[in-house]
């Protein structure tokens, strides 16, 4: 790439071969500079320029794993196992450069919802708070350290709290949803660290490669299967798989909107991640424990979030909360790529997890221009928004078309992938779960078109039936930052070789028993 | 730059896609608008015909239009089959827009923009379902056809509209997301491809079980064929304008749904497979009752729209009727009957809709007499009826009697019984409504709430001229059968 030559050139080589630090440092400690900066749209500015230039880092990592390669960076040149390392692979990097690229987008979506929901006093805090949630997430993915795992998970999970919690200005359940999101996700959180010591006790060692080698080595003991099933346990509450995931409907309804947008397209996508890399990467998928739990739990139990929750989503009235059961559903596809064990199941459960992030942000960030614009909450109040808010209608109709996987939308690709995994399993009870959960989709987001398109505004009792609907403006960044994501939902249609590649590549290194 | 193959299949989409782009610019001039749509119309149609002229030389001209990687991709390749229905659709699209431009000013209905937008989008839809190359090209126009055609349905936007167009949606995403879809891409898993091949991509791939159950997933999956259950959106759909009726039932969606059932019997499974599979025939049972109860509902209606839309799922289970026998015969008989149905089917609901302009009736009892007021208009649907119902000189004499052969052939005494009934009803329940206009006398105390007005010339005309089409097309039997015999006789690609 001509551009990282031109910044080497300049004498920028040690920050390029830095830039595994630098992604999580740069927004751990520009959060803490946000919150000195005081003034509210100066803290904006600093964390949009911030999300920037990690962006940019991301990019160069994931330029530089695309054709397969791994990177392990010591932190301080202290090798393993003493020192820390991180580990970048074409898994970690597509979803580093997501959690990077859906901040900045949310970030300049947001500054006008911010406006509205947060106390102008607690921008500073709120921008922070923010950045520090984005390089806790990074550090997850990038982390090769189990232990450090733990800690980044917590920085962006206590973060998330104060995060959702900022939307009681708007609405004072927030605090409630945030104090619900608050147990459930340390009582994971403390499963996750529960399992990790465990392996420590039984392996000597934090570090993931090392563990991955000494039990690849040893047999099987219950110190290790029971740290495997604290963990899975820990990290399915964070990734909300279910029945676990009663904290997450509300947490994506109440935060505020700009919120809203990064975390369903960011938050259980982490998680999910770091739950692969254990299953797979850590502990290893041809162990007899885990093919059992592959095939008696997570394959029945995606089965069951992917038709309740797209059931529970057809009966809500609140459009966020629909988008939130629908967001559980979705994880159950994951989940069942997943389950299938197989580099087909797994990279159609990555390819499905990356577009899935750019439908559900498209679908937050319309519903929240909507609420902007003409403080529509409820499915029956989008009422006409085709005429009133007519590019916001229809970028939520195009993402909501990928949400049922329409073809010539991203989410058909996905879905169509994960069929072919599922059928390529012989599992084809599954293909009957993928089916119903798509025609309830159809039922759900066709509630939303229905409303928008077949139904006329509400007339203000001044107007006229015959008067044309006043057509309601938004904010020219937010309606750009939506249409990048709409756009891509399309796109992924008809060029999916980047995200398939990287999928593609990170299941290969994952089911062949490496990738650390 | 000259025009070639490759070119004409990239315009099939192109065109439309100007077209598009042309009708919503000029939404402020509905002229310059109109103007912009029937052009569309004209050079789509141009290009169809030389198209078709190089498919009949033997070339099968094949387009990539975009790889999507994995084995997939979505190609055009055209063969006679879809050059016929591409001809049928892109013909029958230009006089139903004439028609529509001259029923939606004599009814000064709202959002004409949009309206002739979804229709340009919806022939694009048709156009590439015609010429694609492989089963998951076929999917997703058809998707987009079902989806374009959404907003046609609901158009009126009341209550009742939004009613129809609601399971409209439902049953034809359902099954298409349910059966269709899961069908297409189980075929992927067992072949390997989608590509549509003679004697069928999955000869050879799948065993006779597994063979039946795609068989249905497909037969029920393409819910644009009508076949019972999956009827229901077709009366449904009734309650949208009558330009949209005309191009749902004889132009493009419920063609599109019974092209993909000759084009899944010959090019998916293979006539061989289909023949010998007994799921097969009790799919030709099925139609078989399709057939005579749907023409038993129709008999039922007094609301001229619902008669002609019942009487269409009877009609075109003929189709699925002829492709479950898969006898070359059949299929041909099959293949004819969604040309001449077509073209019979379009003059009815254009008299309908030009009877409806005149004076707002959709009552077939309050027709009575308006046959002296409005002679051209019933004299076309007169030469409509007789051409659903199989009366020599007309169209939709050839498809039955082809039918009938490929039946005995096939040794199918029940089945027969059920095409000779289905005439008869077809008789009863046609018949009457245009010799009731000429013969009766009107009501009188209808006379006086009904204004006795003309309909407007642009939605007369092009009735006449499908009506005397069916004429012609009875005398033009010979070439079409010709040109079509390759597909059932192993050389359709």
């Amino acid at each position: 790439m001509n551009f990282i030559e031109m910044i080497t050139n300049a004498g920028g080589g040690h920050l390029l071969a830095n830039a595994p630090a630098l992604v999580v440092a740069i927004p751990l400690i520009a959060g803490a500079v946000a919150v000195v900066l005081g003034h509210g749209k100066l803290a904006w500015v600093w964390s949009v320029l911030i999300a920037l230039v990690t962006f940019g880092f991301s990019l160069i990592l994931l330029q530089s794993v695309l054709g397969g390669e791994t990177i392990t960076y010591a932190m301080g040149n202290w090798p393993a196992p003493l020192g820390i390392t991180y580990h970048i692979d074409a898994l970690n990097a597509l979803l580093i450069s997501l959690v990077s690229a859906m901040a900045l987008l949310a970030l300049l979506y947001g500054w006008p919802m911010v406006e509205r929901e947060i106390d102008p006093k607690k921008h500073a805090m709120f921008f922070g708070t923010f950045l520090l949630c984005v390089g806790g997430l990074i550090g997850v993915a990038i982390a090769g350290d189990a232990f450090n795992v733990f800690v980044f998970l917590e920085v962006s999970s206590i973060s998330t709290y104060v995060l959702v919690a900022m939307g009681a200005q708007k609405n004072r359940q927030a605090l409630t949803a945030s104090f619900n999101y608050l147990i459930l996700g340390t009582i994971g959180a403390t499963f996750f660290v529960i399992g990790v010591g465990l392996l420590y006790m039984a392996t000597g060692t934090l570090n993931m490669a090392d563990i991955s080698r000494i039990l690849a080595d040893s047999e099987g003991n219950r110190v290790v299967r029971a740290a495997f099933a604290f963990i899975v346990i820990g990290l399915g509450l964070k990734t909300a798989m279910f029945p676990l995931h009663t904290w997450l409907p509300n947490a994506y309804t109440f935060s505020p909107s700009m919120i809203g947008v990064f975390l369903a397209s960011t938050a259980t996508k982490v998680a999910f991640y770091i739950l692969i890399r254990f299953l797979f990467s850590v502990f290893h998928a041809g162990a007899s424990f885990e093919t059992a739990m592959f095939d008696f739990v997570l394959a029945p139990m995606a089965m069951v979030a992917m038709i309740v929750c797209s059931v529970q989503a057809s009966f809500q009235s609140d459009v966020r909360r629909l988008l939130a059961y629908s967001s559980v559903a979705q994880v159950g596809y994951m989940l069942l790529g997943l389950s299938l064990g197989t580099a087909a199941g797994l990279a159609a459960g990555l390819l499905h997890m990356f577009n899935h992030a750019l439908m559900k942000g498209a679908l937050f960030m319309a519903v929240g221009l909507a609420g902007l614009g003409l403080g529509i909450t409820r499915v029956n109040e989008l009422r006409g928004l085709g005429k009133t808010m007519p590019l916001v209608a229809a970028g939520l109709t195009v993402a909501g078309l990928s949400l049922i996987g329409v073809p010539l939308t991203a989410g058909f690709i996905s879905k169509y992938y994960l069929v072919i995994a599922v059928l390529e399993r012989g599992w084809w009870w599954a293909v009957v779960a993928i089916v119903v959960s798509s025609v309830l989709a159809i039922f759900y987001v066709g509630r939303m078109i229905e409303a928008m398109y077949l139904q006329n505004p509400p007339t203000p009792s001044a107007a006229h039936e015959s008067d044309p609907p006043i057509q309601v403006r938004s904010p020219v960044l937010s309606m750009a930052a939506l249409y990048v994501l709409v756009i891509g939902s399309v796109w992924f249609f008809f060029d999916p070789s980047l995200p398939k590649g990287l999928a593609d590549t990170a299941a290969g290194l994952l089911i062949g028993g490496g990738g650390l | 730059m000259s025009w070639t193959p490759e070119l004409g299949l990239s315009l099939l989409l192109i065109l439309p896609g100007l077209g598009f782009a042309g009708i919503v610019l000029a939404s402020k001039a509905p002229n310059i608008r109109d103007g912009i749509n029937l052009l569309m119309g004209a050079l789509l149609l141009a290009n169809v015909v030389a198209l078709v002229n190089v498919v009949g030389t033997g070339a099968r001209p094949s387009l990539m239009l975009t790889d999507l990687g994995g084995g997939l991709a979505l190609q055009f390749t055209l063969e006679p089959l879809g050059a016929v229905f591409a001809a049928i659709a892109s013909s029958l699209f230009l006089l139903n827009t004439i028609y529509g431009i001259g029923y939606m000013r004599a009814n000064k209905a709202k959002n004409q923009t949009r309206f002739f937008a979804c229709f340009a989008i919806a022939i694009g839809a048709a156009m590439g379902v015609a010429a694609s190359g492989n089963m998951l090209t076929l999917f997703v126009f058809y998707e987009v056809l079902t989806l374009s055609t959404f907003p046609l349905v609901t158009h009126n936007g009341d209550e009742k509209a939004r009613r129809g167009g609601r399971i409209y949606l439902a049953i034809l995403m359902a099954a298409s997301i349910g059966l269709l879809l899961p069908a297409v891409i189980a075929s992927q898993v067992f072949a390997g491809t989608t590509d549509f091949m003679v004697g069928g991509f999955l000869s050879g791939h799948v065993g006779p079980v597994v063979a039946g159950v795609l068989l249905v997933l497909y037969t029920f999956g393409i819910a644009k064929a009508a076949l019972f259950p999956v009827h229901m959106w077709l009366p449904n759909a009734m309650v949208a304008p009558t330009p949209v009726s005309a191009f749902l039932h004889a132009v493009a969606v419920v063609k599109a749904g019974v092209f993909t059932m000759i084009k899944m019997v010959v090019y998916v499974f293979g006539i061989d497979m289909v023949q010998a599979s007994p799921v097969a025939h009790w799919l030709a049972i099925l139609a078989g009752i399709t057939i005579v109860v749907a023409s038993l509902i129709a008999l039922s209606k007094d609301n001229l729209k619902a008669r002609l839309a019942w009487s269409t799922i009877g009609q075109l289970a003929y189709v699925t009727l002829g492709a479950m026998i898969a006898t070359p015969l059949a299929l041909m008989g099959a293949a004819l009957q969604i040309i001449m149905h077509a073209f019979g089917k379009i003059t009815l609901f254009m008299c309908a809709g030009a009877v409806y302009s005149a004076n707002q009736t959709t009552d077939i009892s309050k027709m009575n007499g308006m046959g002296k007021v409005m002679p051209l208009v019933f004299i076309a649907f007169f030469v409509g009826s007789l051409s659903i119902i199989g009366v020599p000189p007309f169209a939709g004499a050839w498809p039955k009697l082809v039918l009938l052969m490929g039946m005995t052939s096939a040794g199918d005494r029940w089945l027969m019984v059920a095409l000779v009934l289905s005439s008869l009803l077809n008789i009863l329940y046609l018949l009457p409504v245009a010799v009731n206009a000429f013969m009766k006398k009107p009501n009188p105390a209808m006379v006086a709430t009904l204004p006795a007005s003309k309909p407007p010339l642009l939605t007369v005309l092009p009735p006449m001229l499908t009506a005397f089409c069916t004429l012609v097309l009875f005398f033009m039997v010979g070439p079409i059968m010709n040109y079509l015999r390759p597909v059932f006789e192993g050389g359709g690609l």
